[in-house]
C-alpha cells in the first residue's frame, strides 16, 4: 500500500516538477533578485501605510501614463482610508458621464463608485502620446509578469547606464531586469519626487517598495482573505482526513 | 460526497460515535462549501456601490414632476402645488385602503418622492406628464388594472394593496436630494 | 404486487413509493451498496471517483461563473476581473474552477496510468476503456475552449495556433478553420461559440461518464493482480468498504486542491494570460496549459505541419486500439517484468515530453522531443505487440483471496490461468 501511495505521489511530484517555469524565454534568463515584502509567505499581509504611500506614488507619478481601469475609488477603503477621504480623493478627478438630456457627454467630479480615471481614452491615444509604446494598464501587472512583485520592484530600481559595448536604440533606456534590457519607459522615480504625507523619506527604493506594495494589493485585493480562509480550510480538512482515515481503518479492520 | 460509511452490522457504540463525528464534520464542510455559491448570487459590490442617485430639484417648477432612474426603477419627484398638498391633508383615514398621513410621507411638503412602481403587480403608473391621465384623485393612474393614487401617492381605488413606496432619500441641499 | 410496479425491498413508505415507480433506490443499493468489488484495490482505484467529484465541482463553479461572465471580446477580460473583485466570493469560485481544471487532468492522468499499468483496457473491458478515451478527448476540447474565455494573451494566441492547425488537412482544412473561427481570424464569433460549446461539452461528458460506469458495472472492476474474482471470498460490498476508503482519498484530494486554490492559485497558469488579448502583439513564447504540453511537444517534434498534426491527434487516438495492440493474456504489469520496464520508461517519456513542450523550439529540446515521441509511439506499435508474443510473465496467484490473505507458495500447476473471464 505504501509503495503504491509512494508511486502516486511520485507521479504527482513529476507533474509539478514539469510545470512550466517562468524563465522559459529564448535567450538569457535574467535572474530577478528576491525582495522581502510584507505580503510574502503564508501569513503575509499588505502593509496599509506602505500601500497608501504607494497609491500616492501612482497618483502623482504613474497615472500620467498608466491606467488602472479595474480599480474603483471605493476600493481604496480597503487600504484603511475612510469613506470621506475616499470621496475627497475621488472628487479630485474629472470623469466623463452622459449623455445628458441634450444628448451630450459631460465631465463631472468622480464619485467613489467610479473607476479610476484613465490618462488616455484608448490604447491608440496612449501609443500616440508615447512614441508608439503602450504603457500597460497596472491593475493586474503584478500577476502579469513572471517574478511578480519582485520583478516590478527590480524593474523600478533597475535603471542604470548601459554597460560598455551595448548600444541603445532610439528613445530606449537601459534596465537591468527588463527582458532584452531596452525599455521604452524612462526611469520613472527620482529621489524626493513625491512628498509623503507621513514624512517617510521618499528615496527611489522607498517609492518603488511602496508602489509595488500598492500594485500587489491592486492585483490581488483578496489575498489576505484568501490565505486566512486557506488556513482554516486546510486545518479543517486535515482533521477530517484523520477522522476519515480512522473510519476507514475501523471499517476494514475485519478484512485485514 | 464524504459519506463516511455507516457500519453495516451494528457496530460497537465507539464505531458509531466515530462515524457520527466524521459525518457531522463532513456535513459542516458541505454546508460551508454551499455558502459562497449562494453569496455569489447576492448583489455584487459594484452593484451595491451604485445604490444612490442625486436629483437636482432646481429645474422642477411648481406643479411639474420628473422621473429619474434609481436602482433600475423609476422614481417620481413631484413639486406639489398648495392645492395638491391641501387635498392630500384633507382626506379622512377611513377613506384610505392603506392609511398613512401625508405628513409621514414627505420631508418637505412641496416635494413628493415616490417609487413609480404600482404596488399591485409592478406596472409604471401614468401621471408624470401633463397630458397623462391622473386618475380620480389627481395623483397617478395605473392603466394595467385601474389603480388610482392621490396627490400623496396613496392608493385610493383599485386592486393595489399599498401606497406607492417612499424610497430612502435625504436633502443634501435645498435644491438637491440623494435617493438611496 | 400490482402489475407495472417494481418490487421494492425498501420499508420506508416514501422511499418505497418512489422506488416502485422509478427504482433509483434499488439501483443505488445494487450499484453502490452491495456491488461486489475486488477486495485488493490500492489507492490508484480511488481516482475514478475523484474524477467524478471533480467533474461535479467544475460544473457547479462553471454555472455560477457563467452568471457573471460576458462572452464578448470587449467585455470578457473585464468581466473576469469583475468576478475576482466585486462578485461575493467570485475570486474563490474562479480559482476553484481554474485550478479544478488542472486537478481534473492530474486525476485523469493518474486514472489512465492505472488502466495502462494494470491492463484494465484488456478484454472484456475494451469498450469501457474506449469510452474513457472519448471522455479524455471531450475533456481536452472543453479545457481548450475554456482557456480562451478569459480573453488574455495566451487565450487568444493559443486559440490562434491550435485552430490554425486544422488548416494542415488537405482539401477541407481551410474550410474547417473558417468554420471554427466564424470569420477570418480568432475574434468575437469564435469567443461566442467557444463559450456556448464550453458550457455544453461537460454535459456530454456526464453522459459518456454514465455509459463508462454502466460498462464498468457489467464487467466489474479490474484489480491490482489482474485476475478475475472467483467468488465472494475475493470481493467486498462497495459500501461501506470502498465508500469509506474513497471518502478518505477524497479528503486528501481536497487538501491538495485547497493548497493550490488558497496558496498558489496561479502557479499552474501563465502570467501572460493576465494581459488582455492583443491581436497585434504575439507573446515571446506561446505555451499551452501544462496538461497539453506533452501533445504540444509531439506536434512540434515533427518538421512537417500535417505530420505534426496527425501525430499529435494520433498520440491520443492510438489509445483507442491499445486493447488490440497489446494482446498479452496477462493483465497486470506486476507479472510482466519486461513490459513493466517499458511502461515505466514510457511514463518517464511522457514527463520528458511535458518538460520539452514548455521550452522554446530549440536544441537540445528538439532532438529530445523527437526521441521521446519516437519512443511514445514505439511503445504502442512495436514494444507491446512484441512483448505479448515474446515475454515470459511471472506466475499468477491462484486467486485474489489467496494472494491477499496469504497462504504458502502455490502448489505446482496451481497458478491461475491468465485472463480469467468473469
Amino acid at each position: 500500500m505504501f509503495r503504491t501511495k509512494l508511486k502516486a505521489f511520485a507521479v504527482l511530484g513529476g507533474l509539478l516538477a514539469a510545470a512550466p517555469s517562468p524563465a522559459g524565454a529564448a535567450g538569457e534568463a535574467i535572474a530577478i533578485p528576491d525582495t522581502r515584502f510584507s505580503f510574502d509567505g503564508v501569513f503575509g499581509t499588505f502593509d496599509h501605510a506602505s500601500a497608501q504611500r504607494g497609491f500616492q506614488v501612482y497618483k502623482e507619478v504613474c497615472s500620467a501614463c498608466h491606467a488602472m481601469r479595474q480599480l474603483s475609488y471605493r476600493n481604496l477603503q480597503e487600504l484603511g482610508l475612510s469613506e470621506q477621504q475616499v470621496a475627497a480623493i475621488a472628487a479630485q478627478f474629472q470623469v466623463m458621464d452622459g449623455p445628458n438630456d441634450e444628448g451630450q457627454m459631460f465631465e463631472r467630479p468622480a464619485r467613489p463608485s467610479d473607476r479610476f480615471r484613465s490618462p488616455f481614452p484608448n490604447q491608440q491615444a496612449a501609443r500616440a502620446a508615447n512614441n508608439g509604446a503602450y504603457p500597460p494598464d497596472l491593475s493586474v501587472i503584478v500577476k502579469a509578469r513572471p517574478g511578480g512583485a519582485d520583478y516590478i520592484y527590480a524593474l523600478l530600481t533597475g535603471y542604470a547606464d548601459p554597460p560598455p559595448g551595448v548600444t541603445m536604440m532610439d528613445g530606449m533606456n537601459y534596465n537591468r531586469y527588463f527582458p532584452g534590457h531596452q525599455i521604452a519607459m524612462p526611469a520613472p522615480l527620482n529621489p524626493d519626487q513625491v512628498q509623503y504625507a507621513d514624512g517617510t523619506p521618499a528615496t527611489v527604493e522607498q517609492m518603488a517598495r511602496d508602489v509595488t506594495t500598492f500594485l500587489a494589493w491592486a492585483a490581488e485585493p483578496e489575498l489576505e482573505q484568501r490565505r486566512a480562509m486557506g488556513v482554516k480550510v486546510i486545518l479543517f480538512l486535515t482533521i477530517l482526513a484523520g477522522l476519515a482515515y480512522a473510519v476507514k481503518r475501523k471499517v476494514w479492520a475485519d478484512v485485514h | 460526497m464524504a459519506d463516511s460509511g455507516e457500519a453495516t452490522a451494528g457496530g460497537t457504540p465507539r464505531r458509531d460515535f466515530l462515524n457520527l463525528v466524521t459525518t457531522a464534520f463532513a456535513a459542516v464542510g458541505v454546508g460551508a462549501v454551499a455558502w459562497p455559491f449562494i453569496a455569489s448570487m447576492q448583489p455584487s459590490r459594484d452593484v451595491l456601490a451604485l445604490a444612490s442617485t442625486e436629483v437636482d430639484l432646481g429645474p422642477i417648477a411648481e406643479g411639474q414632476a420628473v422621473t429619474v432612474m434609481w436602482r433600475g426603477k423609476p422614481v417620481f419627484v413631484r413639486h406639489r402645488t398648495a392645492a395638491e398638498i391641501a387635498a392630500a391633508r384633507a382626506v379622512p383615514p377611513s377613506q384610505l385602503p392603506d392609511p398613512q398621513p401625508d405628513q409621514a410621507r414627505v420631508q418637505r411638503d412641496q416635494w413628493l418622492v415616490v417609487l413609480g412602481v404600482c404596488t399591485h403587480l409592478g406596472c409604471v403608473p401614468l401621471g408624470q406628464k401633463p397630458t397623462d391621465a391622473r386618475g380620480d384623485y389627481g395623483g397617478w393612474f395605473c392603466p394595467c388594472h385601474g389603480s388610482h393614487y392621490d396627490t400623496s401617492g396613496r392608493i385610493r381605488k383599485g386592486p393595489a394593496p399599498r401606497n406607492l413606496v417612499i424610497p430612502q432619500y435625504a436633502f443634501i441641499s435645498d435644491t438637491k436630494i440623494r435617493i438611496g | 404486487m400490482a402489475i407495472g410496479l417494481h418490487e421494492s425491498d425498501f420499508k420506508n413508505p416514501v422511499v418505497r413509493w418512489i422506488d416502485q415507480r422509478l427504482p433509483v433506490f434499488t439501483m443505488m443499493q445494487k450499484e453502490y451498496g452491495t456491488f461486489p468489488t475486488p477486495r485488493n484495490f490500492n489507492y490508484f482505484w480511488n481516482f475514478g471517483a475523484l474524477a467524478m467529484v471533480n467533474l461535479m465541482i467544475m460544473i457547479a463553479t462553471g454555472v455560477f461563473l457563467a452568471m457573471h461572465y460576458a462572452p464578448h471580446t470587449a467585455h470578457a477580460f473585464d468581466s473576469v476581473e469583475r468576478i475576482m473583485r466585486d462578485v461575493n466570493y467570485g475570486w474563490l469560485i474562479r480559482y476553484v474552477h481554474m485550478n479544478g481544471a488542472s486537478m481534473f487532468f492530474i486525476v485523469v492522468f493518474i486514472h489512465i496510468w492505472r488502466g495502462m499499468y494494470y491492463g484494465s483496457y484488456k478484454a472484456p473491458r475494451e469498450l469501457l476503456w474506449m469510452l474513457g478515451v472519448v471522455i479524455f478527448l471531450l475533456m481536452m476540447a472543453t479545457a481548450f475552449m475554456g482557456y480562451v474565455l478569459p480573453w488574455g494573451q495566451m487565450s487568444f494566441w493559443g486559440a490562434t495556433v491550435i485552430t490554425n492547425l486544422f488548416s494542415a488537412f488537405p482539401l477541407v482544412g481551410e474550410w474547417i478553420v473558417s468554420l471554427l473561427w466564424g470569420g477570418f481570424s480568432v475574434d468575437n464569433p469564435t469567443l461566442n461559440r467557444f463559450f456556448s460549446l464550453h458550457y455544453l461539452l461537460p454535459f456530454l461528458i456526464v453522459g459518456v461518464v454514465f455509459l463508462h460506469v454502466v460498462a464498468l458495472h457489467i464487467t466489474g472492476s479490474n484489480n491490482p493482480l489482474g485476475i478475475e474474482p472467483k467468488g465472494p471470498q475475493d470481493t467486498l460490498p462497495f459500501h461501506p468498504y470502498y465508500t469509506a476508503k474513497d471518502s478518505f482519498g477524497l479528503v486528501i484530494y481536497f487538501i491538495v486542491f485547497a493548497g493550490f486554490v488558497f496558496f498558489a492559485p496561479n502557479y499552474l497558469g501563465h502570467p501572460d494570460n493576465y494581459i488582455p488579448a492583443n491581436p497585434l502583439v504575439t507573446p515571446a513564447h506561446i505555451v499551452p496549459e501544462w496538461y497539453f504540453l506533452p501533445f504540444y511537444a509531439i506536434l512540434r517534434a515533427v518538421p512537417n505541419k500535417l505530420g505534426g498534426v496527425l501525430l499529435m491527434f494520433g498520440s491520443v487516438a492510438i489509445l483507442f486500439v491499445l486493447p488490440w495492440l497489446d494482446s498479452s493474456p496477462v493483465r497486470s504489469m506486476r507479472f510482466r517484468p519486461m513490459a513493466r520496464i517499458a511502461f515505466l520508461l514510457w511514463t518517464v517519456c511522457f514527463f520528458v515530453l511535458m518538460y520539452c513542450g514548455a521550452k522554446p523550439p530549440e536544441e537540445p529540446y528538439v532532438i529530445i522531443s523527437r526521441i521521446a515521441t519516437a519512443y511514445y509511439f514505439a511503445y504502442f506499435l512495436v514494444i507491446l505487440p512484441l512483448l505479448a508474443r515474446l515475454e515470459r510473465p511471472l506466475p499468477l496467484p491462484e486467486s485474489i483471496a489467496r494472494a491477499v490473505l496469504g497462504g504458502g507458495p502455490l502448489p505446482a500447476g496451481a497458478a491461475a490461468k491468465p485472463m480469467e473471464k468473469a
